[in-house]
């Protein structure tokens, strides 16, 4: 960081600790938020926008707080998750296996890649209404969306990494006369990690972003019904509330990826 | 394990789809499954027929792409706009990159409420909607490749003492061409999600989306159908489109062994 700073040419302003520098930093992140909060606060007071508009920033801090206190909230996050766990899960392996069978044998890929391609052109919302008609509205049409969303990535992502796998490694195996087993356990496998590892990142998002979708259409607990709900009762206050606690968890789970994502990291670097 | 030949491979490729047509036409011909779930192909090209000549299909594509485009280019223009303030000053940067990065988080569609509260249900909501769609990834790929251009040439910027529009034009931009149309062609992608998801909760006005909810509606097998064949072609036009404009956007960069 410092050597940025004396390439820079421009003499700059150098804080006598890092972490000050980093406090400086974080503060000055935090001006425009505040700014637009203080916006937000004087509108409210001065009654620039209707309350159905945009509701007192006081109001949606009140209405966020009885929701945690009094569960609510917690209970519909808990059933998204729930959710997304479940569906993600179910899509995440089928796409894995899909994945690998595609990339141990070009025969499947050639059979089962265009019709897969082809399905996955279809962006996920527009299965919804399809599978609607033939699985109503309860759990399993959410499971099977959200499944859909994560089975993409996952697939595609697979297939690259398996493809990937440096063919010295594969000669080694075939030296040491590996079994398929063994082959796809202890070389095919380990090679193929970082690539699977981005496929569950952009799984993940879209069964985030899937399940969303879905409960707006069709749920009756959930953030994304909690957000349907406040929008028709015009109660933006829960709207919002429920946008923070989509944004907290999509967050959460971003960094919780970031964080295993470079454990294998470093391991792979023990690896090598 | 040789590659197989060409026409192996295609021959494969159909097998899948001829016997899931197949088994399709043999269920609903017979009655194994009832045809409201599973309308016979003929009546899947039938309705395909009265949507595209009496019913104006085309037209409500129009609808459906003018939004979509309109939203496109706005989100597009004012995405890279913002993501060049940010690259090129530090204290933009600082100052609105964490907040741009903690509404990032909030999935895209859980926009839509308060859209549809602040912009109404019409054309307006659904382009902002469409603009917000396109903006996020096109920020992020260019603010990745402004911030990556490489530092021997800034140094050549600053011993020529480029003043900052030359430096943007000259370097900046350049430099992140290839980041920028992956930032495009993902913009182009979430764009067209955002279509189809805005004209299904914000159900007013032509559209292909609102067709299919209009199908759904009457418990159209086959409308619904016809409306998510023609989603899934667009999907893969504008995809198809997308790789064709990166590659002659990149079309000055030598190939790259990738």
């Amino acid at each position: 960081m410092s050597a940025m700073i004396e390439t820079s040419g421009r003499t700059r302003l150098r804080w006598p600790s890092a972490r000050l520098r980093r406090l400086a930093i974080l503060a000055t992140g935090l001006i425009f938020p505040l700014g637009l909060l203080g916006l937000w606060w004087i509108s409210s007071t001065r009654g620039w926008l209707p309350e159905q508009i945009l509701p007192a920033p006081a109001y949606v801090y009140q209405t966020g707080r009885d929701m945690i206190l009094s569960g609510e909230l917690l209970y519909h996050t808990g059933v998204s998750l729930g959710r997304v766990i479940v569906g993600f899960t179910i899509g995440a392996g089928l796409g894995l296996l899909l994945g690998i069978a595609m990339g141990l044998s070009e025969r499947v890929e050639d059979y089962v890649k265009p019709l897969f391609l082809a399905f996955a052109q279809i962006p996920t919302l527009g299965w919804i209404p399809l599978l609607m008609l033939f699985v109503g509205i309860e759990e399993t049409l959410k499971i099977i969306i959200i499944a859909k969303g994560a089975i993409v990535p996952m697939t595609l992502n697979t297939l690259t990494g398996i493809r990937g796998v440096s063919p010295r490694y594969i000669e080694v195996g075939r030296a040491l006369r590996f079994s398929r087993w063994q082959m796809l356990r202890l070389i095919i496998l380990p090679g193929a990690i970082p690539s699977i590892f981005t496929g569950i990142r952009y799984g993940l998002t879209h069964s985030w972003t899937a399940l969303v979708g879905v409960e707006l259409l069709a749920s009756s607990e959930g953030l994304g019904y909690l957000l349907v709900w406040g929008r028709q009762m015009f109660w933006l206050d829960t709207v919002i509330v429920a946008m923070i606690a989509i944004g907290l968890v999509g967050f959460i789970m971003d960094k919780g990826l970031d964080r295993v994502e470079l454990s294998i990291q470093r391991w792979k670097r023990q690896e090598i | 394990m040789a590659s197989a030949s060409r026409f192996v491979r295609f021959r494969r490729g159909i097998t899948l789809p001829i016997l899931l047509f197949v088994a399709w036409e043999v269920s609903s011909r017979t009655g194994l499954v009832d045809a409201r779930f599973l309308p016979s192909l003929e009546d899947v090209a039938a309705t395909a027929k009265r949507e595209l000549i009496d019913n104006d299909l085309i037209g409500e594509l129009g609808f459906s792409l003018m939004r979509n485009i309109a939203g496109f280019l706005i989100g597009c223009v004012l995405g890279v706009g913002f993501a060049s303030v940010l690259a090129l000053s530090r204290i933009a940067d600082r100052l609105l990159m964490p907040t741009f990065n903690g509404l990032k988080q909030i999935s895209l569609l859980a926009w839509i409420p308060l859209i549809s509260v602040w912009f109404g249900f019409g054309e307006q909501a659904k382009i902002v909607f469409v603009a917000l769609a396109a903006f996020i990834p096109i920020v992020l790929n260019t603010y990745d490749g402004m911030r990556q251009a490489p530092p021997d040439l800034l140094e050549v910027a600053r011993a020529l003492k480029f003043n900052a529009r030359q430096k943007a034009l000259r370097i900046y931009i350049p430099a992140a061409m290839p980041s920028i149309a992956t930032g495009v062609h993902l913009g182009l992608i979430y764009a067209w999600l955002a279509t189809v998801g805005a004209e299904y909760f914000l159900a007013v006005g032509p559209g292909v989306g609102g067709l299919v909810i209009a199908g759904r509606e009457r418990f159209d097998m086959a409308l619904v159908m016809v409306g998510v064949l023609v989603l899934g072609l667009v999907g893969f036009t504008l995809n198809r489109l997308a790789y064709a404009l990166e590659a002659y956007l990149l079309r000055w960069r030598p190939k790259q062994t990738a």
